[in-house]
């Protein structure tokens, strides 16, 4: 596991997008070699993706040949509602972007057969090679994706009841009013993500410091299903000095000493502007 | 690369680098246009899988809905009220013309004029002047604005005395006896003061036609009376009007009336040439009720001429600098303004924002003639009448239907 600790939110975004930009250059895909990334939704990823936006418009990037796939949506919730991960992702995303719609999956919470919708999502991922680079957001509680505390550990994509702490949480974007949050969603499993060749896990903020250190310090725990990604022999934790307050010294100061190793993960690469 | 024709075969265009003004904002979001009209981007990617055919740069301008002009005499030598052989080519000359002003549709308009003229116009013998569509031959045409001829000796303005009218057979029978018919007829405005005029507006507006105050001696309560029987528009507000008075503030009373039935909005044209209006009256105007400016030019023949005499309707007029005057008086007979000037020196002289100065000059005239779900905006599923204009609001392009149909020569 690498532990990247940036000064604040912003560097910690920038970061993340560099380091998918530089993951996407080298692999160099094309149209019989896809790079497929898994994206998550939520307040933390917005300003990695506005980093990336910048690099498309720079054109330092191209998503003609990324096939993108998220982590969950809500079920029931009309597709063009504000609040949907559809259109989270068209905002805030897709719209800037030159991804092809067809290449940009997201699992549809309004399907007629939920349970054969995570199964064709579970299909499409293998279709399309399995993940090369899954990023993630978790919540105060640890949990990745839908998968809310006290989810197995090797669940697959799946719908999923959500924890009354979340729909608490997201009464906000539905005018306050509990009846609206939807109480349901459709979710990638923790084994979907940890089939992924690597994870990015974003973590930002005091709120979260606890999830972090139950993530890395502690041990593995279905309650806390971030701590999962122990057992990935590819995950990259980036945060922000806030979201560390709950990590020992130790472990913040060993993780601060490696960022000189770390940083030529993000070094602008010779591959950037050749578009 | 062709889109996935999952829903219709046609090209789809996307404008890119603009300021779009929607929702009363301007936005940063490109603008999306297939069949002539503005599409959705959101459904045509998670529905049909689509992308866009072609790519429209337009270097960080502002994308605004197209300008509605509802009071426009003439201009470039052609008056739409001299009874020529051919009124659809003159209108036609001119809907061409003023692509370059931003106006994507209009209302020809007719000052006061003798039943020949209307005739002409308005009657199914002339089927080419019908309300129609614009395109690459010019903006597209609304409706016939009919000003006059029943309206006030005492505020006449420029139009002919001796042609004005009064309802003396009681009503609608005197308004089809001098217009002849109402097809292809958009507004009419009249005086409400005449006797037998309230009928009058009930029976216009049943028949979809936008009734508006103007050339006239009404006090409050008669304009009052007026809006609750249907009217909804001022002429060229404080213009050919009893002047605003504290005990009787007449028909510019009507911007603060609280006899307006709920729901309902008053709009008044703004002729804003800085002429016909003094900058303070139409600050107050726009402070008073902001969301009922609607920019009209009421240009005449000498849109776009040389100084010197020219004739409108059946008079001559004079053009001093940026004034148009009849004949030996100082009687303003009309404005030789173009549309985008109004909306400049609008913004300029109220303070307003960009926004607001477009949206008089777009959405409130689309509102007024009750097309606003399809012109006047550019919200999804309306037409794609643009202009492409930059932060100085000059006019760069015009298009009519997402169709480009003017562009300024770089």
């Amino acid at each position: 596991m690498k532990l990247i600790i940036l000064n604040d939110y912003d560097q910690a975004s920038e970061w993340a997008a560099k380091y998918i930009r530089n993951k996407i250059l080298r692999f160099n895909p094309g149209p019989d070699k896809y790079f497929t990334l898994g994206l998550p939704t939520g307040s933390t990823p917005l300003g990695c993706y506005k980093k990336l936006i910048e690099y498309y418009k720079s054109g330092d990037i191209s998503f003609q040949y990324v096939k993108t796939f998220n982590m969950d949506e809500y079920v029931g919730l009309p597709r063009d509602h504000p609040e949907s991960y559809h259109s989270f992702m068209w905002n805030n995303f897709f719209k800037h972007i030159d991804i092809k719609a067809e290449n940009a999956h997201i699992l549809d919470g309004n399907a007629p057969d939920l349970q054969a919708e995570c199964e064709t999502f579970e299909k499409k991922i293998t279709a399309a090679g399995g993940i090369e680079l899954f990023v993630g957001g978790i919540g105060p509680d640890g949990h990745i994706a839908f998968n809310e505390p006290g989810s197995s550990l090797v669940s697959r994509t799946r719908v999923k009841t959500l924890a009354k702490d979340t729909i608490m949480a997201n009464a906000r974007f539905f005018d306050g009013d509990l009846s609206k949050v939807p109480t349901m969603a459709l979710t990638v499993g923790v084994g979907t993500v940890m089939d992924a060749k690597e994870v990015m896990i974003l973590i930002t903020g005091a709120h979260k410091a606890f999830a972090l250190y139950k993530a890395i310090e502690e041990g593995v725990n279905h309650m806390w299903t971030v701590s999962a990604f122990q057992q990935h022999p590819q995950t990259v934790f980036v945060c922000d000095e806030d979201a560390t307050l709950e990590l020992r010294v130790k472990t913040v100061k060993y993780f601060k000493g490696m960022m000189h190793v770390h940083n030529k993960l993000v070094e602008t690469l010779p591959e950037s502007k050749k578009n | 690369m062709p889109s996935n024709k999952s829903v219709s075969d046609a090209p789809i265009t996307q404008f890119i680098n603009c300021r779009i003004l929607r929702d009363h904002q301007l936005q940063r979001e490109d603008l999306w246009v297939r069949e002539g009209r503005i599409l959705d981007p959101e459904k045509l990617f998670f529905d049909e899988h689509g992308y866009a055919d072609n790519c429209v740069d337009c270097e960080g301008s502002i994308i605004a809905p197209g300008f509605i002009d509802v009071q426009i005499n003439g201009g470039y030598g052609i008056d739409f009220s001299q009874a020529s052989e051919d009124v659809s080519k003159g209108i036609s000359f001119v809907a061409k013309r003023i692509l370059e002003h931003g106006v994507t549709s209009f209302c020809p308009t007719l000052v006061t004029s003798p039943p020949v003229v209307y005739h002409k116009v308005t009657s199914p013998v002339l089927p080419q002047v019908k309300v129609h569509n614009g395109g690459q031959h010019g903006a597209g045409v609304l409706g016939f604005h009919l000003e006059g001829p029943f309206i006030s000796v005492e505020k006449k303005g420029a139009h002919p005395e001796q042609y004005l009218r009064t309802f003396r057979s009681g009503g609608i029978e005197d308004l089809m006896e001098a217009y002849g018919s109402l097809d292809n007829v958009a507004m009419v405005t009249l005086a409400p003061e005449l006797a037998s005029s309230q009928s009058v507006v009930r029976e216009l507006c049943q028949r979809g036609i936008t009734v508006s105050l103007g050339h006239s001696v009404a006090n409050l309560s008669q304009a009052e009376e007026a809006v609750q029987n249907g009217a909804s528009f001022i002429t060229h507000l404080f213009n050919a009007m009893l002047p605003f008075h504290h005990r009787d503030p007449g028909i510019v009373g009507l911007l603060t009336s609280d006899q307006v039935p709920a729901g309902r909005t008053v709009y008044y044209g703004m002729i804003a040439d800085g002429i016909h209006t003094n900058p303070a009256a139409l600050r107050i105007a726009h402070r008073a009720h902001p969301s009922g400016l609607v920019l009209v030019t009421d240009a005449i023949t000498a849109m776009g001429l040389p100084p010197g005499r020219h004739t409108l309707g059946q008079q001559v007029i004079e053009i001093q600098g940026l004034h148009a005057y009849v004949a030996g008086t100082k009687t303003l007979s009309g404005s030789i303004a173009t549309m985008d000037m109004c909306v400049r020196h609008f913004k300029q002289a109220s303070g307003c924002s960009v926004e607001e100065a477009l949206e008089a000059a777009s959405l409130h005239p689309a509102q007024l003639l009750g097309i606003s779900h399809k012109k006047g905006n550019l919200d999804y599923g309306s037409d794609a009448d643009l202009v492409i204009i930059d932060d100085a609001l000059n006019v760069r392009a015009t298009y009519i239907n997402g169709e480009e149909v003017w562009r300024k020569e770089p």
